[in-house]
């Protein structure tokens, strides 16, 4: 059984592999992307040496190592859900001897390694090269980041689960859809540190499962957090990474008694 | 067909539509307002960023808070407008691999009015009445003076940066005539429509040159926008906003006319 969900990995990771154009424009959005942010973070900086308990060094190496993860962990799994809720092939689905769910997971695994060999590590040879960065020394550093990239992904596309079963109880989940990636983007620190929040918005991210997708990884690499910190840092995702599945598990359940294909 | 029949034809098309989508909208009424909420928030999003980051900084470059809201307030209107005529998210998806397009093509009104029509959004148009409100109220707190023909500049420059946005999404969009893959640019689009809010100074020349000449994203906020910034005020730049607009929708649409003669049908 576990072999039939590798295999989905792999397929996943071979249709993307198909798929040229979505990879060329990729590299140039994120380039960009990494770009644009550098320069407006030079000048917000100006001439402080410090911000938000960010160096200006480690604020370029966070903006460029987030933007970097984000092509991991980012995935379109809610839009497919829903797009397979409307159209009703997930019925067709349901009746196969899979979970439904897990293998959705494994899909976007295939599409998140795709980008991790294809995007991430290439890319991040380039934007060493065209931006100072100041990248960690520490060996272990760098095996403690792909680590929690990899919880990143898992809290990512548990969201996305649950946005895209939405489409299960709404007839329409578009604005939703839309309003957990602006949620997301915002709050899980890509964009701007956790850190740079006054403390009572702070306080309220703390609580809330966002920051363990980019913030949490991308201070540690970036050095900002450290010694027991990181510890801490990791059990936040964890905790987070199955507290998750619970929602998902009751959705699911309810949705599959009130599931009613629309046209078909 | 002459050219004034062609657009009274295509404007009747629209108050068609129009009435469709405003039926289907009140079958579904709690999805309009998600949608109008989802919409502000993606503003809200940005302008949070700025009020984040101005509790750091006391300028960014020489731009003062209230200066940097100004151009965010002008960009929310044109792009309002824009989303409200242009929101392809899933055009490859829709129309080449499902083959819509088949459908659009055999009827007997320009393909790409045909798209946008079917596709027409109004509650993005809340977005551009949101901009407004805060372009006039950074306007206000800026003490900036109220000319007879800031009104009409306005209007100009909002045409010239719809424009703007109108042909990189139309020529973008037509890329999926040329590819088929499945979710084609969708991210792509999602991922650049953030630029030329900020002072186009901060950038480096390279950058600044690509959001000038190649996609000019700088005119859909921070050149237009600087006409009424008295500090700020590079006129040349701004009057460019109309011309470029002009310029960018004519290739935008020689690129969506050159996909439409490519397509070939997906089958099925």
């Amino acid at each position: 059984m576990a072999s039939a969900y590798l295999e989905f990995i792999r397929i996943r990771f071979l249709t993307m592999l198909a798929y040229r154009v979505n990879y060329y424009s990729g590299i140039v959005v994120y380039a960009l992307n990494i770009g644009v942010y550098y320069f407006l973070w030079k000048a917000i900086y100006g001439d402080a040496s410090q911000l938000g308990g960010f160096s200006a060094a480690q604020i370029t190496t966070y903006v460029a190592v987030s933007w970097m993860a984000r092509s991991f962990y980012f995935n379109n799994l809610d839009r497919e859900i829903a797009n397979e809720i409307r159209d009703g092939s997930v019925a067709v689905q349901m009746v196969r001897p899979y979970s439904y769910l897990l293998v959705k997971l494994m899909q976007g695994f295939g599409e998140g390694l795709f980008r991790l060999l294809m995007f991430m590590l290439p890319g991040l040879v380039v934007v060493m090269l065209l931006f100072p960065l100041s990248l960690p020394a520490e060996p272990w550093r760098w095996l403690v980041f792909f680590l929690m990239i990899w919880f990143s992904f898992l809290i990512n596309s548990q969201i996305n689960l649950l946005t895209g079963m939405c489409a299960f109880f709404l007839e329409n989940n578009d604005g939703v859809m839309r309003f957990k990636r602006v949620l997301v983007d915002l709050l899980s620190g890509v964009v701007l540190p956790i850190s740079f929040f006054p403390g009572w918005a702070r306080t309220v991210l703390e609580w809330l499962p966002f920051q363990a997708i980019a913030y949490l990884p991308g201070s540690v690499f970036t050095g900002t957090l450290n010694g027991p910190e990181i510890g801490y840092a990791i059990g936040v995702q964890a905790v987070w990474s199955v507290a998750l599945i619970l929602p998902i598990l009751l959705m699911w359940r309810v949705a599959r008694r009130r599931m009613f294909v629309q046209g078909g | 067909m002459a050219v004034t029949d062609k657009l009274l034809f295509s404007l009747s098309l629209f108050r068609e539509y129009l009435a469709n989508y405003l039926k289907t909208k009140m079958t579904y009424r709690a999805d309009f307002w998600v949608e109008v909420l989802s919409d502000l928030m993606f503003n809200a999003a940005n302008l949070i960023f700025i009020f984040v980051v101005f509790r750091h900084t006391a300028a960014l470059g020489d731009w003062s808070e209230a200066e940097v809201v100004f151009v965010y307030g002008y960009f929310m209107i044109p792009y309002g407008i824009f989303s409200c005529f242009f929101s392809l998210w899933d055009f490859s998806e829709r129309y080449i691999v499902k083959g819509e397009m088949d459908r659009v093509l055999t009827r007997p009104a320009g393909s790409l009015i045909q798209v946008m029509l079917e596709n027409v959004d109004p509650p993005q148009l809340v977005g551009s009445l949101v901009g407004f409100i805060i372009m006039a109220s950074a306007w206000a707190s800026l003490g900036l003076p109220v000319d007879w023909y800031d009104p009409l500049v306005l209007i100009v420059m909002v045409l010239g940066s719809v424009m703007v946005y109108a042909g990189i999404y139309a020529a973008l969009s037509a890329v999926s005539f040329f590819t088929d893959s499945p979710t084609g640019i969708t991210p792509l689009i999602w991922n650049i429509q953030n630029y030329g809010r900020y002072p186009i100074e901060i950038y480096n020349r390279t950058i600044r040159f690509f959001l000038t000449w190649v996609l000019p994203f700088a005119f859909v906020g921070v050149y237009p926008a600087s006409f009424f910034l008295e500090r700020h005020q590079n006129f040349a730049m701004a009057w460019l906003t109309p011309v470029v607009g002009a310029v960018v929708m004519f290739v935008g649409l020689r690129i969506w006319n050159l996909g439409v003669r490519r397509y070939r049908g997906a089958g099925s």
